[in-house]
C-alpha cells in the first residue's frame, strides 16, 4: 500500500471515529441531562420563533410539592382529614429553595405560622379582616406570581413578539407579559400577578415582576409575601421537553435578604393536550360564603 | 331653545369639531368600522398573515357602540340612517349617555359621576356603517320569536324557583349566593353582556386582546380574566361528557376568515347555574349552537360576525355583526371574588335586616324591577 493511501486511511479512520464519537455524545445528552444535577444541563440552543427568539409556547407544568411547601416537608394529614382522608393529604417533598430554607425576618416567620394554623378558615372581601384569613387557593383566587407557576394544574404560554400570554388552568388565570416595557407600573394599583415585563438575555426570558398584591401567598404552609416584593423569574428552555424555571424573591418586609427557587417545568406530551377548564369558585362558595346563608327557623 | 336641544347641539358641534380635525391628522382608524373591506383607502389594503401563514388577527380591540342589538321599532325597517339622522341619533345617545348633563338633581349627579368612571366612552359611537340594528339576519333586525312549548313540570318548577330567587335579589333578601347570578358569583360574564361569547357591546370593558401562537389563537378578554385558547390545528372536539362553562371552542381558516364553534357547555349541573343561563338567551346549552367568525376589515379593524341557534329557543337561527376597533388601551387585571365585596355586603345585609324584623315580599314594588339578566 502507496505511503499517501495509509495516510488517506488513517485519517479517513480519525474521522469516523470522531462522527461516532461525536454521534454517541449526542444520542446520549438527553440521558446526560437527566443525569447531571439540577441547573446543570448540556448546553442546549432551542428551536426558534420567527422573530429568532427561544420558541417557548406550548404547554408546561411543574411536578413539585412546592404549592404544599416551598421548604423540606414530611408527608402529613391535609385539614378535614376526617372527611377527605388520603384524598386531602400532603405528600412529602423536597425544597425548592436554594439553601433549603426561606431567610424570614423574625415578626414575619411569625405571620407565616399564623397563616398556616388558619389555612382554611377563610375570611371574605369586605368583612374587615386584614390581611384576608385563609389560602388565598382554597378561596379559588388567583395564585399571585411565582406560585402560579407550581401549582399541580398546567399552563400554556402562546409568544408573540410584543407580549407573552400566560395561561394557567387553575381558575384560567392569565397574565400579560410585556416584551420591553418601560415602566415598572403603569398605574398606581397592585395586582395578583403583578405587572409583568419581559426581555430576553440570550437563550433566556427574563420577567421583572412588580406590583403584587399584598393578599398572595406563596404555598399551603403560609408562606407569604407583600407589595413590596420584586420577583425577577429566568426561563430557559434546556431540551425540546424542559424548561428550567427560577425566580428570585425580594421583599425588604418578610425577608432579610433576596432568596431563589428553581426546578424544571415539563412539557406535556399528550396527544391534542389542552387546557381544560377549571372554574373552582362554584367549588368553594359554600365554604366561603356559607356561614352567611339564611338558616331555616324552626 | 330648550336646554336639552341646546346640549345636543353642543354636543353635535363637539363631535364634528373633533371628527374634522381627527380626519384632517389621519387618525380617524379608531372610529368603529371606519375601514371596511372593499370601501375607501381599504381597497389596496391586504390582510396580513401571521410568519407561519395564518391570516394576522392580533391586536387590542374595543367592540363597544351604541348601535342597538335589535332594530328600534320607530325607525321601522330602515337598515341604514341617513348622515343626518344618524347625527342625530349620535347626538341624543351622546345626550343620554352624558353623565355630567346635570338635570337630574343632585342625587343623580353623584350618582352619574360615581358610576361615570366605569363607562367605556366606545359605546357612545355608533357603527361607521349606520347600521340601525347589530342584528343583520333576520332581515327585519330583531331578535326570532322564542319557540313556545307547554312546560314540563319540571320546568315549571325550576322556572318558579328561578323568579322567586330573583325576587329576593331585588329586594334584598338574597337567601345564599346562588341568588345572585353567574355574573355576580364571578363565574362568567352574564351572555348578554360583554366579557365571553357572542361578544356583545356592554356599558363597560368592551375589551380584548388577541394573540396568536402556532396552532392557537387565544382571544383574552378582560372581563372575568378570561383567556379563550382556540386550537386550529384540527383536532377533535371534547368528548360530549366534559361540560364547561366557557364552552370549548375549535376553530378553522375559511379564507381570511377565522371560524369557531363551541360546544361542551354546562346542561346538567343545574343546581350550580342557579336562576340565570349558560348560554346566551337562556337558550338550552344541549342544543345551542354558535358559530364565530373572524375577519380582517382593514389595519386597525376586525368584523365579528357570530350566527346562533338554538331549535327549542328561537323559531330560527340568527346572527349579528359587531365592528372591533383597535385601541391603544391595555388589558389589565381583572379581579373578581378576590375581591368581590358586593357578596358578602348582600348577605350580611340580608341576614342584618332579617334580624330587625324585616321579612321578605315576593310581591314588594321592587321585586320584579332591574331583572339582572
Amino acid at each position: 500500500m502507496p505511503h499517501r493511501s495509509k495516510v488517506v486511511l488513517v485519517l479517513t479512520g480519525a474521522a469516523a471515529a470522531l462522527v461516532v464519537v461525536w454521534l454517541a455524545t449526542r444520542l446520549q445528552s438527553p440521558a446526560a441531562a437527566q443525569a447531571t444535577a439540577p441547573g446543570e444541563f448540556p448546553a442546549y440552543t432551542a428551536q426558534r420563533t420567527a422573530d429568532g427568539k427561544p420558541d417557548l409556547n406550548g404547554i408546561w407544568q411543574s411536578v413539585t410539592t412546592a404549592n404544599w411547601d416551598l421548604e423540606a416537608h414530611s408527608a402529613a394529614a391535609g385539614p378535614y382529614t376526617e372527611l377527605v382522608g388520603a384524598y386531602g393529604a400532603q405528600p412529602g417533598g423536597q425544597s425548592v429553595v436554594e439553601g433549603g430554607m426561606i431567610p424570614y425576618r423574625p415578626e414575619a416567620l411569625a405571620r407565616k405560622r399564623a397563616n398556616f394554623a388558619q389555612r382554611v378558615t377563610p375570611s371574605v372581601p369586605g368583612d374587615g379582616v386584614e390581611p384576608p384569613l385563609g389560602d388565598p387557593e382554597l378561596k379559588c383566587w388567583m395564585p399571585g406570581v411565582p406560585r402560579t407557576m407550581y401549582m399541580p394544574y398546567p399552563f400554556q404560554i402562546v409568544q408573540t413578539p410584543e407580549t407573552i400570554l400566560i395561561t394557567h388552568e387553575f381558575n384560567g388565570t392569565t397574565r400579560l407579559v410585556r416584551m420591553n416595557w418601560p415602566e415598572e407600573t403603569p398605574v398606581d394599583n397592585t395586582f395578583f400577578m403583578g405587572w409583568s415585563r419581559g426581555r430576553w438575555e440570550g437563550e433566556t426570558l427574563v420577567i421583572d415582576v412588580t406590583g403584587l398584591s399584598d393578599k398572595n401567598w406563596l404555598d399551603r404552609a403560609g408562606n407569604f409575601l407583600t407589595d413590596a416584593a420584586h420577583v425577577v423569574e429566568r426561563l430557559t428552555a434546556v431540551s425540546p421537553y424542559h424548561l428550567w424555571y427560577e425566580a428570585t424573591i425580594e421583599d425588604a418586609n418578610v425577608f432579610s435578604r433576596p432568596w431563589k427557587i428553581s426546578f424544571p417545568l415539563y412539557r406535556r406530551m399528550e396527544r391534542d393536550v389542552q387546557l381544560m377548564e377549571f372554574k373552582c369558585q362554584p367549588f368553594v362558595e359554600e365554604l366561603v360564603y356559607g356561614r352567611f346563608t339564611k338558616k331555616p327557623t324552626s | 331653545m330648550n336646554r336639552r336641544l341646546q346640549i345636543a347641539l353642543g354636543v353635535v358641534a363637539i363631535v364634528v369639531i373633533g371628527v374634522s380635525i381627527l380626519a384632517a391628522q389621519g387618525r380617524l382608524s379608531w372610529l368603529p368600522g371606519t375601514r371596511t373591506a372593499g370601501t375607501g383607502d381599504g381597497e389596496d389594503w391586504t390582510p396580513p398573515r401571521t410568519p407561519w401563514g395564518d391570516p394576522d388577527l392580533q391586536g387590542i380591540y374595543n367592540y363597544g357602540t351604541s348601535t342597538p342589538l335589535q332594530r328600534p321599532t320607530q325607525v321601522g325597517d330602515k337598515q341604514v340612517l341617513s348622515d343626518e339622522e344618524a347625527a342625530a341619533l349620535q347626538a341624543d345617545i351622546a345626550h343620554r349617555l352624558d353623565r355630567d348633563r346635570r338635570d337630574g338633581g343632585a342625587q343623580a349627579d353623584v350618582s352619574r359621576s360615581y358610576n361615570d368612571a366605569w363607562m367605556d366612552p366606545a359605546r357612545m359611537r355608533l357603527t361607521a356603517d349606520k347600521r340601525t340594528s347589530l342584528i343583520i339576519d333576520p332581515p327585519d333586525g330583531r331578535l326570532p320569536p322564542r319557540v313556545e312549548h307547554e312546560l314540563t313540570p319540571v320546568e315549571k318548577e325550576a322556572r318558579a324557583a328561578a323568579d322567586l330567587s330573583t325576587r329576593r335579589f331585588n329586594t334584598g333578601f338574597q337567601e345564599s349566593y346562588l341568588d345572585m347570578d353567574v355574573g355576580n358569583r364571578c363565574i362568567i360574564r352574564r351572555r348578554n353582556e360583554g366579557g365571553g361569547h357572542p361578544y356583545l357591546p356592554a356599558i363597560y370593558n368592551n375589551m380584548a386582546q388577541i394573540l396568536q401562537s402556532p396552532g392557537y389563537v387565544v382571544i383574552y378578554a378582560e372581563m372575568i380574566h378570561f383567556a379563550r385558547v382556540i386550537p386550529v390545528d384540527g383536532r377533535p372536539p371534547l368528548p360530549d361528557t366534559v361540560e364547561t362553562w366557557l364552552g370549548d371552542p375549535r376553530g378553522r381558516w375559511e379564507g381570511d376568515t377565522l371560524v369557531v364553534e363551541t360546544r361542551n357547555f354546562v346542561g346538567s349541573n343545574a343546581h350550580m347555574v342557579g336562576r340565570t343561563g349558560v348560554v346566551y338567551g337562556n337558550a338550552n346549552p344541549r342544543t345551542f349552537s354558535i358559530v364565530e367568525r373572524f375577519t380582517r376589515t382593514g389595519p386597525e379593524s376586525i368584523e365579528y360576525r357570530v350566527t346562533i341557534a338554538d331549535p327549542e329557543t328561537w323559531t330560527r337561527p340568527f346572527t349579528i355583526s359587531v365592528p372591533w376597533n383597535k385601541t391603544t388601551e391595555q388589558i389589565y387585571e381583572y379581579q373578581c371574588q378576590e375581591t368581590n365585596y358586593d357578596m358578602f355586603h348582600w348577605l350580611d345585609g340580608a341576614r342584618a335586616r332579617e334580624k330587625r324584623g324585616e321579612r321578605f315580599d315576593p310581591n314588594a314594588p321592587d321585586a320584579l324591577g332591574g331583572q339582572q339578566d
